[in-house]
């Protein structure tokens, strides 16, 4: 069973319905018990980032999240904030803590080159680890859907494993143990974007 | 490196898609779903859905469209047309909507951009401005559907609606809207030089040169196509390739 968080957070219903295409057993819940005996959970999210843990913490959801996560180590995907609550903190309206999971902290899209525009919209090609199932089958230049002004800094490089070009570069998505997180909406990112979820729906949470 | 964006925009009303000349005259030009699974499959990159029913008990009708959509199309959709509060928006994106126009009420009570960035990202919100030439042969946004004068000046008002945290701007040119003569170039490129967040161009697409032109002249981040996709044989594959001759960085892998 693939359990969406559901935190009030955005698109539940887009992630799952890509899911559902991929043939996946999805429940969308903030149900501690769900969380618990889930066998790999998804944590979406479209808004700001104080909201977004607010919304965690008044549903409880944080402790149940470290048991699955950290402790039980299933494969868990983070979408976007679902990433970005991973690190450290954000300074996103203000400075906030997140959840720490990932040595990261948030900060605010500042590109030199005036011609890029902030917030970082649309379809950007990615630059991935190849020796990362979680991008099997995928084209070399393969294009996904980005939608944020705010991105992660890793304290710890071998956590990134893609990287996108806008100016600078931007995380695009991280891996450590069984977590794997995208800045990029594979929901929205069409073929390239239900491929990589397919390889989530199959990982067993290691490399 | 980000590729310019090739965006169709449907005018939705009462549950169909319809398309006019100039904001009036609207005829019916198709079931919304069926036009959205299209555009998926040719690989638009966006699509923007604009919901012009006058009236708000009619509203249920958009949020079945969106969700339809987002259950069959999975690319990114902008939905607007009546958003009157924040819990509208919130609506919309469990319904499966990733980013939210809003027009009239950004106008009326401009503070709404600020709360409605705070809550939900400002890479979420974004501004449609519809203008045209007033009587005094000066540009003015509209709102109201193009109906109601503001006073506004669409490039002035732009940069408020950034400086209130808006994360895109949808300019549409309400005397080219559905012409196909061609984008309003120099409107688009102020805009575009005096912002630092993407502008969407919008209204008179009749060719395949009008979006290279919107890209390359008007300096905007993505194009809009309505009646060109609705009245002609182009299409997003088309414009893509097109726009990939004159390298123009669009998608390689739609």
């Amino acid at each position: 069973m693939l359990v969406i968080i559901d935190y009030d957070m955005g698109n539940v219903r887009s992630v799952s319905k890509a899911f559902e295409l991929l043939n996946a057993e999805v429940v969308i819940s903030h149900r501690p018990t769900d969380i618990l005996q889930a066998s790999r959970i998804v944590l979406p999210g479209v808004g700001a980032f104080a909201d977004g843990m607010k919304h965690l913490k008044e549903r409880n959801l944080i402790e149940p999240l470290e048991q699955a996560v950290i402790k039980d180590q299933k494969p868990f995907l983070g979408i976007c904030l679902g990433m970005q609550l991973l690190a450290q903190g954000s300074e996103e309206f203000g400075k906030h803590q997140g959840l720490g999971w990932i040595d990261a902290q948030v900060k605010p899209l500042k590109i030199a080159d005036n011609d890029l525009k902030v917030p970082h919209v649309g379809w950007n090609e990615i630059k991935y680890n190849e020796s990362c199932s979680l991008f099997n089958g995928l084209k070399t230049r393969s294009e996904f859907y980005f939608v944020h002004s705010y991105h992660m800094i890793c304290q710890s490089p071998k956590d990134i494993v893609a990287t996108t070009d806008y100016g600078i570069q931007i995380t695009a998505a991280i891996l450590q143990d069984n977590i794997f997180a995208t800045q990029f909406h594979p929901e929205k990112s069409q073929t390239s974007g239900l491929r990589l979820l397919t390889n989530f729906v199959n990982w067993n949470g290691h490399g | 490196m980000v590729k310019k964006r090739i965006i169709p925009c449907l005018l939705l009303k009462d549950g169909r898609c319809v398309k006019g000349v100039n904001f009036m005259n609207h005829r019916d030009v198709g079931h919304p779903v069926t036009n959205a699974k299209i555009y998926d499959a040719q690989g638009a990159d966006e699509l923007i859905f604009l919901d012009i029913t006058a009236s708000r008990d009619k509203r249920s009708i958009l949020f079945d469209i969106v969700s339809q959509t987002a259950d069959e199309c999975f690319m990114p959709l902008t939905v607007g047309g009546g958003i009157a509060a924040l819990e509208d928006i919130q609506e919309l994106l469990r319904a499966g909507a990733d980013k939210i126009s809003i027009n009239t009420i950004a106008a009326e009570q401009p503070k709404f951009i600020t709360d409605a960035a705070k809550r939900y990202g400002k890479q979420c919100i974004v501004v449609a401005i519809d203008y045209k030439q007033n009587d005094n042969g000066k540009l003015e946004v509209f709102t109201h559907s193009g109906s109601k004068a503001t006073g506004l000046d669409p490039v002035e008002w732009a940069k408020e609606a950034e400086r209130l945290g808006a994360g895109e701007i949808l300019l549409t040119n309400i005397d080219q809207e559905g012409t196909r003569g061609g984008y309003d170039i120099a409107t688009i490129r102020q805009v575009a030089d005096a912002l630092s967040i993407p502008v969407i161009a919008s209204g008179g697409v009749g060719s395949l040169e009008d979006l290279a032109k919107g890209i390359n002249e008007g300096h905007a981040s993505a194009v809009s196509l309505g009646s060109i996709l609705h009245f002609t044989n182009q299409s997003v594959i088309k414009a893509r390739d097109y726009l990939h001759t004159l390298n123009v960085p669009v998608r390689i892998n739609a």
